[in-house]
């Protein structure tokens, strides 16, 4: 479709004005999406949090409290920025775009359904995902440091920290899928989870889709992760001068990355767009009619409802413990699995379950 | 002019702004900063030469965490810039010809004589579908499998080396040190204990003052 989009509009238009509109077309096509995603997640969210909490949530704004999310928006757009003083002027306005940019800009290898329904189906998508979202931690560090407050880089300090302790134990736990699949290109991940339920890859590898789950929680920053904004001992961590939308841009990144961090275990772990009632004789036919990308929304939903549950239900970590838990923990299970899928495929062992 | 060209050109001169800048920017972590972006538009010229590995690689490993260590160290430090200026006219003369001689030393052996169409021939186009990643993982892990494992064992000899370094234990008068596995692993019952004990009955009044 954006192939023709791209041919027609080079009939009359520079070749490279021609590539650049289709690009841009294409990520507006994913990015609104995502960021209406997000804008009603907050909203699931506090719900969610509110039912478990035996509280109603937002029902004011809208039938049932439907329109709280763009009410917030507004109130935020409006809202004055304050810029404390001594601060780094210019640092100061990068660093929620630092923050935004790069968790917007992972999106673009992730695959939607089967056919390529992916803005880019470049064949190293894995390290791309790694190595953008390693980009995020700027935002936090300099937020941080240009505010000129002992609270936000006090933050910064324990987020920037905690996010590349447990972007080792991510990649590890990455690499062990890489290993399985054969491949770095995301479609053919998920296509190589092909079979059944029990073809896709949380079945062999148990330990490294509990690890990868856990370092998104961590990555993100999500409850009981949290200490980077623990209200009791440093405000609200890096982005306590951030006032407006600037403080509303660094919520944006959080959640598009809980959103980018469940469709990566989706499509790692979960078998992406595949249906879990691939193989049974019944069922399979019944549900034949499903498109594959619903598939794929309902584990998205399934993981990010676990976000949600995770907040009401545990307790903060001490930072001690986070760190123990990333670096004696985590990194090395996922280091002895790395040497388990090795040998395993060293004597062919596998693939699982045929 | 094609698009991939034009993306070129934008990203060379992102990098050549923000390696000057790098060098001529007072603040320390503002210089950093630039020297991250030189790092991420030199990983998407990379990128265009199609070697998606190594660009990713660049970005993974020197602006995702090298880079973020050193802004750690800088930030944390402070640094006087005025003290660093000192002296800047007086040195000026011996760093300008530094300079050049570094200049002359890489021109003569990187000038432009050497490259171009005419001394190396064009790579042969590969197809798009190729993995980058494969065709450098395949002789690493065959022909330079020694050369490979000796690095990673000089690798972990330098992080021994430096775990060692900095290692220290303060005596227990100085610093209390909390053994999280040991407080991980505590039970209910080391910390709280059900004690049996007979109930104490109040007798009622009229008995008691009997027994007074």
């Amino acid at each position: 479709m954006f192939d023709s989009l791209q041919a027609w509009l080079s009939t009359f238009l520079f070749d490279w004005l021609a590539v650049l509109i289709t690009l841009l077309i294409q990520a507006v096509v994913v990015i609104l999406p995502v960021m209406l995603a997000v804008a009603w997640l907050t909203f699931a969210e506090r719900k969610v949090i509110g039912y478990m909490q035996l509280r109603m949530g937002p029902n004011r704004v809208g039938p049932k409290g439907w329109l709280q999310p763009i009410a917030d928006a507004l109130k935020l757009m409006f809202k004055e920025i304050v810029r404390p003083t001594e601060s780094n002027f210019y640092l100061f306005v990068v660093a929620p775009v630092l923050t935004i940019a790069p968790a917007v800009a992972a999106w673009a290898v992730i695959p939607f359904d089967a056919n390529g329904v992916v803005v880019a189906d470049i064949n190293a998508g894995v390290l791309y995902v790694l190595a953008v979202t390693s980009v995020i931690v700027y935002g936090v560090i300099i937020s941080g440091w240009a505010s000129n407050s002992k609270y936000a880089f006090l933050g910064a300090m324990r987020a920037s920290a905690q996010k590349i302790s447990y972007e080792i134990a991510m990649g590890f736990a990455l690499v062990t899928v890489l290993m399985v699949a054969g491949s770095m290109n995301l479609t053919e991940i998920v296509e190589g989870q092909q079979g059944s339920i029990v073809h896709w890859y949380w079945v062999p590898l148990l330990p490294m889709f509990a690890v990868f789950f856990i370092s998104g929680l961590a990555e993100t920053n999500r409850a009981p992760f949290d200490v980077a904004e623990g209200e009791s001992e440093i405000v609200a961590g890096f982005h306590v001068e951030y006032s407006g939308m600037a403080f509303a841009v660094f919520f944006l990144a959080e959640y598009a990355m809980m959103i980018l961090i469940s469709f990566m275990t989706a499509v790692m772990f979960l078998g992406g767009w595949l249906s879990p009632f691939e193989g049974i004789p019944g069922l399979e036919a019944v549900f034949a009619w499903v498109p594959g990308f619903i598939w794929l929304f309902v584990k998205v939903a399934i993981l990010l409802f676990l976000f949600l549950w995770f907040r009401a239900t545990f307790p903060r970590y001490r930072y001690d413990q986070i760190m123990r838990l990333g670096w004696k923990v985590l990194i090395p299970v996922t280091i002895v699995w790395v040497f388990v899928v090795g040998v395993m495929e060293y004597v062919q062992l596998g693939p699982w379950f045929d | 002019m094609t698009f991939l060209q034009f993306i070129f050109y934008l990203l060379a001169a992102i990098a050549v702004i923000a390696g000057l800048k790098m060098i001529s920017v007072k603040n320390p972590v503002q210089a950093a900063l630039w020297l991250v972006l030189a790092f991420i538009s030199t990983a998407g010229i990379w990128l265009i030469a199609e070697a998606e590995f190594l660009g990713l690689a660049l970005i993974l490993v020197y602006v995702g965490a090298v880079m973020v260590l050193f802004l750690f160290v800088v930030m944390m430090l402070d640094i006087n810039v005025a003290e660093f200026k000192e002296g800047f006219t007086r040195y000026l003369p011996l760093g300008v010809l530094t300079a050049l001689a570094i200049f002359a030393l890489m021109y003569l052996v990187l000038g432009p004589e050497r490259f171009g169409l005419e001394q190396v021939a064009a790579p042969a186009e590969t197809a798009s579908a190729q993995s980058n990643t494969l065709a450098l993982a395949v002789p690493l892990y065959t022909e330079h499998v020694y050369a490979f494992i000796l690095a990673a064992v000089l690798l972990l000899v330098g992080i021994v080396a430096a775990i060692t370094l900095t290692l220290r234990r303060r005596p227990n008068t100085e610093v209390l040190y909390q053994d999280i596995d040991k407080q991980i692993k505590t039970r209910a019952q080391d910390r709280f204990e059900m004690v049996k004990m007979p109930a104490h009955v109040e007798k009622p009044l009229p008995e008691k003052e009997k027994e007074e």
